[in-house]
């Protein structure tokens, strides 16, 4: 059966229950801390600003820190309740959840280093629209899917589901033109690779994000939807309610 | 309060239990409720539900204990292996031979460990000395209890333990070799490793006979059980494989009830 953020808060166990809560107010607060990582990398780059990428950059161990505190929690939540159905989901999602967070995290200080890079080396780095374009959506995907998250609604989680497409689309057309930038002009082989690292960072939080509403669907629906082609998935079975 | 039907993945052809309709009332109370189910052989079964949920009373009702209380009333029918158990034809002795049952506590005879477990055995009679003991031995190497008594047979079953006991229990109604075990709460009144010790017991069982089983605790359904049936006042809420219902239940009040919510 579906469940909602309503329902999924009445346990008879009034302990148990602020344990579920608790568990998803972290994930919240790690995906928030996350969120901010990504929009001061970005930030970062497009105002030269390398004490802002610095700072990313340092950042990166409160995520880490945050995902092992999360795991604890839950490690302690298996072990204590052996939670069942939507509990056992919850916590499962959560696991995975904090882990595609964690390395969400990760891509942020990778920005932020080729952001470093790009401000020291002076050059006026092409691709910077792209950057802008592509950034704006993937932080979108990320924001709505963690919105999915704390309303439990399967119809925005596959609404990031398929904007997956639409950003592995744009950021293929982002990487052909860099090529062409490079063939013309040798001398910004240097900048453009870095730039190219950094819209590959962005690509790879827009699959953590797809990654996170997946976990949504599991958590609400029960069903697995990982490896499946967003094209055949059933949506009236995975949005329908009751 | 809708019923849905339960999701089954098993032919009719691989049922122990055949269930239509089965209605049981102590008095003018209602106790169970147009039950249609089916339970499938040389599997383990588990019924859960809170307290009052006739969980017990179904249970009971599979080798006819109720016979011997005259206010049950009953309608619809269970076969066993496509009989009727009510058939004027079947003799409850033999029906019960057949569907073995544990309670539970412990219930062991006041005599020694050898006789608990020939008692059966004897009643039938025509057996030689021989063959009953290896009888014995074979039921309380099932037990998973020969290793444990196999030195001191002739000690009084009461020096067992409680886990011990309950093993040398399920040793004697293995022992008439019955088709069926029904466990009524096996485990509820024993210690955490005589629970495991039961628990690993009952799966090893399940290549061989039928096992249907009451519990309150729903970890242990989850753990042992094939199958698991949720009821709710008198009523069949949920069936289906133990894996889906104790992670992605149909129904919220089954939900509601593995997770404890409140409905």
């Amino acid at each position: 059966m579906d469940i909602t953020s309503e329902t999924h808060s009445q346990h008879i166990s009034r302990q148990f229950n602020q344990e579920l809560e608790e568990l998803k107010t972290h994930l919240m607060t790690m995906g928030g801390l996350v969120e901010q990582q990504v929009q001061q990398a970005i930030q970062a780059l497009l105002d030269g600003d390398s004490r802002l990428a610095e700072q990313v950059s340092e950042g990166d161990h409160l995520v880490n820190e945050m995902q092992l505190k999360i795991d604890d929690e839950c490690t302690r939540v298996l072990a204590r309740r052996q939670p069942a159905a939507s509990d056992l989901r919850l916590v499962l999602a959560v696991i995975r959840a904090t882990a595609d967070l964690e390395r969400i995290g990760d891509e942020a200080s990778k920005i932020a280093r080729n952001a470093m890079t790009l401000i020291e080396s002076g050059n006026g780095a092409r691709g910077l629209v792209e950057v802008r374009h592509i950034s704006e959506h993937v932080r979108k995907m990320l924001r709505d899917a963690l919105t999915a998250f704390a309303r439990f609604d399967t119809e925005l989680a596959l609404k990031v589901v398929h904007e997956d497409d639409a950003v592995d689309d744009e950021y293929g057309s982002a990487m052909r033109s860099l090529m062409t930038f490079m063939m013309e002009d040798n001398r910004a082989i240097g900048p453009v690779l870095s730039v190219m690292w950094i819209l590959r960072a962005l690509e790879r939080v827009g699959d953590h994000a797809d990654n996170l509403a997946e976990y949504v669907i599991y958590l609400v629906k029960g069903l697995d939807i990982r490896h499946m082609d967003p094209e055949q998935l059933d949506e009236d079975a995975l949005t329908r309610k009751g | 309060m809708s019923v849905r039907g339960p999701i089954i993945d098993f032919p009719p052809e691989a049922s122990c239990f055949d269930l239509e309709g089965l209605s049981l009332a102590y008095g003018e109370t209602p106790a169970l409720q147009e039950l249609t189910l089916r339970v499938p052989r040389h599997r383990v079964t588990a019924f859960i539900g809170p307290s009052g949920c006739g969980k017990s009373t179904l249970l009971r009702a599979l080798n006819r204990l109720h016979d011997l209380n005259e206010s049950v009333s009953r309608r619809g029918r269970i076969r066993l292996e496509g009989q009727d158990i009510h058939a004027p034809e079947v003799a409850v002795d033999e029906l019960r031979r057949r569907v073995g049952m544990v309670f539970q506590t412990p219930n062991p005879f006041p005599m020694s460990i050898y006789d608990n477990v020939a008692f059966g055995l004897r009643l039938r009679g025509g057996l030689t000395r021989r063959r009953r003991d290896d009888i014995v031995e074979w039921a309380l190497s099932a037990a998973a209890l020969w290793d444990e008594v196999k030195d001191r047979l002739r000690a009084s079953a009461w020096s067992l333990s409680g886990g011990q006991q309950q093993r040398l229990v399920i040793a004697r109604t293995l022992a008439v070799k019955p088709e069926v075990l029904l466990l009524d709460e096996p485990a509820s009144a024993l210690d955490p490793i005589s629970t495991l010790k039961i628990e690993d017991l009952i799966r090893s069982l399940k290549g061989q006979l039928t096992l249907v089983l009451v519990t309150h605790n729903m970890q242990q359904a989850a753990r042992v059980s094939d199958y698991t049936a949720f009821l709710q006042q008198g009523r069949l809420v949920e069936y289906a494989p133990t894996d889906t219902l104790f992670t992605n239940p149909r129904l919220a009040r089954t939900e509601n009830y593995i997770t404890g919510r409140m409905a």
